[in-house]
């Protein structure tokens, strides 16, 4: 009789903290094989064509730079957030606010010349996000309002202020009624490294949020007030750490970021705005936060993982005829298996004969 | 026959042994002690006869029948009643209500009939009760008689009792010994547990003593002296007690001059008018049963509660109105009641707790962490207070109490603070590392720091304390040095009555 049951570690164990994701992304291959094959796919070519394909060229990992950029920004804002058990799911609102916030400057500054233009365009759309957030924080601070519901309704509004806007007052003039802007000028536009690609510096400035956001948490004093706050709110309180302002600063932090992240998907591979200027970044980067350990470094590689599954989504709908919806299914087992096996890093399995059987054979005897 | 006998009892939990082949036999209408420090696996025990715990191996015979108890409404069944050190009754509801959410369907379908046995339970044992107040309006010691009554009504054989003095005052205590008195006499069995020897002694028919999860001997509690029982219980090799001078102070360092303050929490306690002085130099002890306005009054002394700015002065400074950080930068040092969650945070290494307060000395410059100064604080709070640990990298959880304990009362002493105060210093912690605390205590004192420690334990207080006073429902007895206030005198201030009995020697 094989008897399991989960028993409490005397510690989390590091190296299954480490372990967990790993186990997970093997868990979603192998649940994805199954799927192909139930969809009458070959599992080993459909997976191939899902996660290799993409990234057997160049352009492949250019194009996997491209959504890197806008993950990686949201996901290191998220990290302060959650670090500080800030529950913040309003990346997304916050992305699509930057994106339409410099957007809405770009269009303005549609004629202006000079290299200013891009640099204000950019501060407009961090801003937008920023001031986005900001509503979250007071809310929060003020009222006490939970952050999950206020962000995820928030989310809501943006993308229909961003729907509305691109239907109406910023529609392009000479767009033969299509719901989309005018196209960005050239002074409003991210350069490119290299006009073969669509890569632009975007990448750099995820980069620098990475080794900013990294500097912040393990180096600052406010970084290790963010992480009291979040693991023990009464020592925080205790130590006489400022509960609000630091939810003030990790919220507009991320508010920021997210909000340069849209700004530089409209203003860098977009080049306007339309309906459809985020697939879905600012949830995928709370995945991108937890596959990552919640660590700068875990997070660049978490993020590359979550910018192939849409790769592969697009490379699947175009090889295998499969919808492209596959990108969220994949994206949604990978925090399924993902949040499971993170149970293993306070408890483990065990074989349990013991107490059971003691206390039956106990009784045996009494009746013996 | 005996009512109840354990044998060979065994429960292994991950890292540690809580049981190991413990031995127990009560007689029938005995009152049995069981005596251990804390960690000594008692409550391990208890919750194993009262089923709440299965353990790993052992045999329990009841009435002379191997049984296996299924959960604790399997024991109350059997006859078997239990008092937690932490009651479970709903404050909003009245003592009757609470008591019938624990009885049979068909006892408590009566609310009258149900009334009138409370009343003539309780009277019968000498502890009043009157079945339709509020469970909130009740002293501590009043609720604890609702937990004993609600066993009472069942039937109960062996009614287990675990530390029922620690919140009591010396009178309470009185009255709770004779209520058990009563019951032995009509053959209920008592299984009495606490750390409190002198306790036992007056109580107990026999004893059984538990260290480190093993039964280290049984006794007659009457024909053995208190030495004797406290050799069982830690072993040969620490110290058991120490006398310490006591200490006048010089200027006075904290002044709190009628301080009165209601919090937005209904069940919290309101302080009235307290006014005190500490000195520097000298260590003020103020006793009192939990929940009597410690928490709130400590609160606003660590500024994580504000008041009027005048009512909290540090050497003559209004602080009053200032955050806990501002007032650290004047010389406060505080110890909390809660070690885990608000004293060291649980899932962090030593040294991110050594920065947790220690932050604003030369631990960081300009916002920036100097980690090489935050590893050597670790290491100096380590060396010097005797931590156990597996190093500075040891998650705060990882530690013993005593352990953890030590290294937050080293954490704020090497900040050399001007005022230290401490909530309970040695509650939940071995006899070593407590003798270790209030050795470092006084050691403080006499450099001339000012000392406010706030405790259930009376007899530390005598130890430590120069002066000495208590804390009732949000008001503060008057303060007298420590060897003009008789225990009884310190008891009648616990209960709220404040005139002072300027020859309690005498009265004693």
């Amino acid at each position: 009789m094989l008897n399991f049951t989960l028993e409490k570690r005397p510690s989390d164990s590091k190296t299954m903290s480490y372990l967990s994701p790993i186990f997970a992304i093997v868990l979603t291959l192998v649940s994805g094989g199954l799927l192909f094959t139930l969809l009458g796919k070959d599992p080993f070519h459909a997976l191939y064509t899902f996660f290799i394909l993409p990234l057997t060229d160049i352009y492949g990992w250019t194009e996997l730079a491209v959504k890197v950029a806008p993950l990686t920004l949201c996901a290191m804002g998220l990290m302060l957030c959650f670090k500080a058990k800030i529950w913040n799911i309003g990346a997304e609102g916050q992305f699509i606010l930057g994106g339409l916030g410099g957007g809405y400057i770009a269009l303005e500054l549609m004629n202006a010349e000079g290299f200013w233009v891009l640099p204000l365009v950019l501060l407009f759309g961090a801003l937008s996000g920023l001031l986005w957030a900001a509503l979250t924080a007071l809310l929060k601070t003020r009222f006490g309002a939970n952050e999950i519901l206020t962000t995820i309704m928030l989310n809501y509004i943006a993308l229909n202020w961003l729907l509305y806007s691109v239907h109406g007052p910023l529609k392009d003039p000479d767009g033969f009624n299509f719901p989309e802007s005018a196209l960005f000028s050239e002074f409003a536009t991210l350069p490119v490294l290299s006009d073969d690609y669509r890569l632009n510096i975007s990448i750099f400035f995820a980069l620098f949020a990475v080794a900013a956001i990294w500097a912040l948490m393990s180096k600052t004093l406010l970084g290790f007030q963010i992480s009291v706050l979040g693991e023990d709110k009464a020592a925080a309180r205790f130590a006489g750490f400022k509960a609000e302002r630091l939810t003030w600063f990790a919220l507009l932090t991320c508010g920021a970021l997210a909000g340069l992240a849209g700004v530089s998907e409209v203003t860098g591979s977009i080049g306007q705005l339309n309906p459809y200027i985020s697939p879905g970044y600012g949830y995928a980067a709370i995945i991108v936060v937890f596959l990552g350990r919640m660590h700068p470094v875990g997070i660049l590689f978490a993020s590359m993982l979550l910018a192939l599954t849409y790769l592969g989504g697009e490379m699947a709908q175009m090889d295998l005829a499969l919808p492209k919806s596959l990108t969220g299914l994949f994206q949604g087992m990978l925090l399924f298996y993902l949040l499971a096996c993170d149970l293993l890093i306070s408890y483990r399995i065990v074989r349990k004969p013991s107490a059971r059987l003691t206390s039956s054979s106990s009784s045996n005897s009494a009746q013996a | 026959m005996n009512q109840i006998e354990l044998y060979n009892i065994t429960k292994r939990y991950p890292g540690c042994i809580a049981n190991q082949a413990v031995e127990l036999k009560v007689g029938t209408g005995e009152i049995h002690a069981l005596l251990g420090e804390n960690g000594a696996g008692k409550s391990t025990l208890m919750k194993i006869i009262y089923g709440v715990v299965k353990p790993d191996e052992g045999v329990v015979r009841w009435e002379d029948e191997i049984i296996s108890v299924k959960g604790p409404s399997h024991a109350r069944d059997l006859g078997i009643g239990m008092v937690f050190q932490h009651f479970s009754l709903f404050e909003t509801l009245t003592v009757a209500e609470n008591i019938a959410l624990s009885l049979p369907k068909a006892e408590s379908a009566s609310m009258d009939i149900l009334k009138q046995r409370i009343i003539e339970v309780s009277e019968h044992y000498g502890m009043k009760l009157d079945p339709n107040r509020h469970v909130h309006s009740l002293s501590i010691g009043e609720q604890q008689r609702v937990e004993i009554v609600r066993c009472l009504l069942q039937d109960v054989k062996l009614l287990i009792l675990d530390e029922p003095t620690s919140v009591l005052t010396p009178q309470e205590v009185e009255t709770l010994f004779k209520t058990l008195r009563i019951l032995s006499t009509e053959g209920c069995s008592i299984l009495f547990i606490s750390h409190k020897l002198d306790e036992v002694r007056a109580l107990c028919d026999q004893a059984t003593i538990l260290k480190a999860g093993k039964v280290s001997g049984h006794c007659i509690p009457k024909d053995t002296t208190t030495e004797e029982l406290a050799r069982l219980m830690v072993g040969d090799d620490t110290p058991l007690t120490e006398d310490y001078k006591k200490a006048e102070g010089d200027h006075t360092f904290l002044t709190i001059s009628d301080l009165s303050y209601e919090s937005d929490d209904p069940f919290a306690c309101t302080l009235k008018n307290i006014s005190l002085e500490v000195k520097a130099g000298e260590i003020l002890g103020i006793a009192g049963v939990a929940g009597n306005g410690q928490e709130e009054l400590l609160n606003l002394i660590s500024g994580e509660d504000t008041s009027n700015k005048k009512t909290v002065l540090f050497d003559g400074k209004a602080v009053g109105h200032l955050t806990p950080e501002k007032r650290r930068i004047l010389g406060l040092g505080f110890v909390p009641e809660e070690r885990l969650g608000r004293g060291a945070v649980p899932n962090m290494s030593l040294q991110e707790n050594g920065l947790l307060t220690g932050y604003q000395g030369e631990l960081t410059a300009n916002g920036l962490i100097k980690t090489n100064k935050v590893k050597d604080f670790a290491h100096r709070i380590i060396d010097r207070f005797n931590v156990k640990s597996s190093g500075i990298d040891a998650q705060a959880k990882s530690l013993s109490g005593g352990n953890l304990q030590k290294y937050i009362i080293g954490r704020e002493i090497l900040q050399n603070p001007k005022l230290l105060v401490c909530s309970h210093p040695t509650w939940g912690v071995d006899i070593g590392a407590a003798i270790l605390i209030r050795h470092e205590l006084i050691k403080l004192r006499d450099e001339g720091c000012s000392v406010l420690v706030v405790s259930e334990d009376i007899d530390e207080l005598y130890s430590i304390s120069d002066r000495i006073c208590a804390i009732c429902d949000g008001e503060i007895s008057p303060i007298a040095p420590t060897h003009d206030v008789s225990i009884n005198q310190l008891g009648m201030w616990m209960a709220g009555d404040f005139t002072f009995i300027q020859d309690s020697k005498e009265a004693e």
